[in-house]
């Protein structure tokens, strides 16, 4: 069950112009850095991403949207990326928004097995466009579906030869949900063990869900926003 | 004289009582951590996977891995959990939330909440927002009574797109705190030096007035 490529260039072979992609994090927080990188070396086009943001103007997502490598996005929020609020408001990218929760319970329900379930965010809102409507509780509810990818791209603090995953801090965001929702995930890891290294209290995210792990190598976690008190 | 950021973040402090789990938005409501009553404990949640946010960091201790929703640095306090944004969001839509604190363009008379898109302008995206709304059982709206080209806030219906549906409970403003009823909005306090009239001129919508209204007491 070795599941170990070289590098992410190795981890990328597969994927075609027009697929449909998961991404990691939130803002640059948690990121597949080094996936991301290889998705830009590659030139692969026409790509539908599924990611809660876009990135910046020249960091994550942001580097494929520049080259204009993205078709389509299904976000929730793309504040803090001029390029991309340049490209929505003239058309030259497909945008969906969603609101966050919904987003992420859209890809944990795809990733469980669970085609449709109800929520109420966004009723009375134009997120509730061409969903059907119901009442639970007294409360209205929409429609959302499960969300799945063709490739899901997951960053890991660290990893076993397995597959198995732990995150740091608030680097798991949409990690988690995602690397059981896409038919072949990618793992980048910063520290890559041996299977039976990881203390299996601690695991969050199962090796079942891995295809590929690999470990990252010049990780620049870049802060969006560096506040300090001092 | 109408309040500054600080002081609407201290009023709407003093909305919190012990034992809460908060969800502070991006802005004036993320100020309001800086005033939490002394002798009250309140957790802090963030949407982006913490429970227990911190102070800032000092800058040599700042982690990239560690951030709030509003991808600034923060730090984590003892006792504090991590976890992904599916889990994070079953907090919040299964009412574990006592209160969400946010910002808005505009809040209707009915409850009603735009706060996310300009159209043809501004499109950043509703990020949490409208999980937020649909589901935290108190929602208090902070922000300024009128925007910046002296336009009312506080309006009769929504021009902009929702984020929610008659979901807000108080707003706290640099002018007053009005709570939206059944009837509509309602004055219930003034801020210091402002008057029932210059309120009322500064609220598009039908303010409710009964007896005399108190000023926000601050100290």
């Amino acid at each position: 069950m070795n599941k170990v490529v070289k590098d992410a260039k190795e981890a990328i072979i597969g994927m075609s112009d027009g697929c449909t992609i998961m991404l990691g994090g939130f803002g640059l927080c948690g990121i597949p850095e080094n996936t991301i990188n290889a998705l830009f070396d590659a030139d692969i086009q026409n790509i539908t991403c599924i990611s809660n943001n876009a990135g910046v103007d020249d960091w994550g997502l942001g580097r494929l949207l520049r080259k204009h490598q993205l078709k389509r996005i299904i976000a929730s929020y793309v504040g803090e990326n001029k390029e991309f609020e340049r490209q929505l408001l003239e058309g030259e990218l497909e945008v969906d928004l969603i609101p966050q929760g919904t987003l992420a319970e859209r890809i944990r329900a795809g990733g469980a097995g669970i085609p449709a379930f109800f929520v109420p965010a966004g009723y009375g809102t134009e997120v509730q466009e061409g969903k059907e409507v119901r009442e639970f509780n007294g409360k209205m509810h929409l429609m959302e579906m499960g969300l799945t990818a063709d490739y899901a791209l997951v960053k890991a603090w660290k990893g076993d030869t397995h597959g198995n995953l732990i995150y740091r801090a608030t680097a798991n965001n949409f990690n988690n949900m995602m690397a059981a929702a896409g038919k072949i995930t990618i793992a980048e890891v910063e520290e890559l063990v041996p299977f039976g290294e990881l203390d299996p209290n601690y695991i969050h995210t199962p090796g079942v869900y891995v295809q590929r792990i690999f470990k990252g190598v010049d990780y620049e976690k870049r802060i969006e926003f560096l506040t300090t008190s001092d | 004289m109408a309040l500054d950021k600080n002081g609407i973040a201290k009023r709407i402090a003093q909305e919190l009582e012990d034992g809460y789990y908060v969800n502070l938005g991006i802005g004036i409501p993320t100020l309001v951590a800086n005033f939490i009553p002394e002798g009250i404990e309140v957790t802090l949640q963030s949407e982006n996977g913490l429970l227990g946010i911190g102070p800032f960091p000092k800058k040599a201790e700042a982690d990239p891995d560690l951030i709030n929703a509003g991808k600034q640095t923060v730090t984590a306090l003892p006792g504090s959990a991590f976890f992904d944004s599916a889990e994070s969001f079953a907090m919040i839509r299964g009412g574990h939330i006592d209160l969400t604190v946010l910002g808005a363009f505009e809040v209707a008379e009915n409850g009603d909440i735009s706060s996310w898109k300009i159209p043809g302008k501004m499109v950043k995206g509703m990020g949490g927002a409208m999980d937020l709304v649909a589901a935290a059982k108190n929602i208090i709206v902070a922000t300024t009574h009128t925007d910046r080209n002296g336009k009312s806030k506080l309006i009769k219906k929504c021009t902009l797109p929702l984020t929610g549906v008659g979901c807000v409970k108080k707003i706290v403003t640099d002018m007053a705190v009005v709570e939206v009823t059944p009837q509509g909005f309602k004055l219930v306090e003034r801020a210091p030096g402002v008057s029932v009239e210059e309120i009322k001129n500064a609220t598009e919508g039908a303010l409710i007035v009964e007896g005399d209204i108190p000023e926000m007491n601050l100290s």
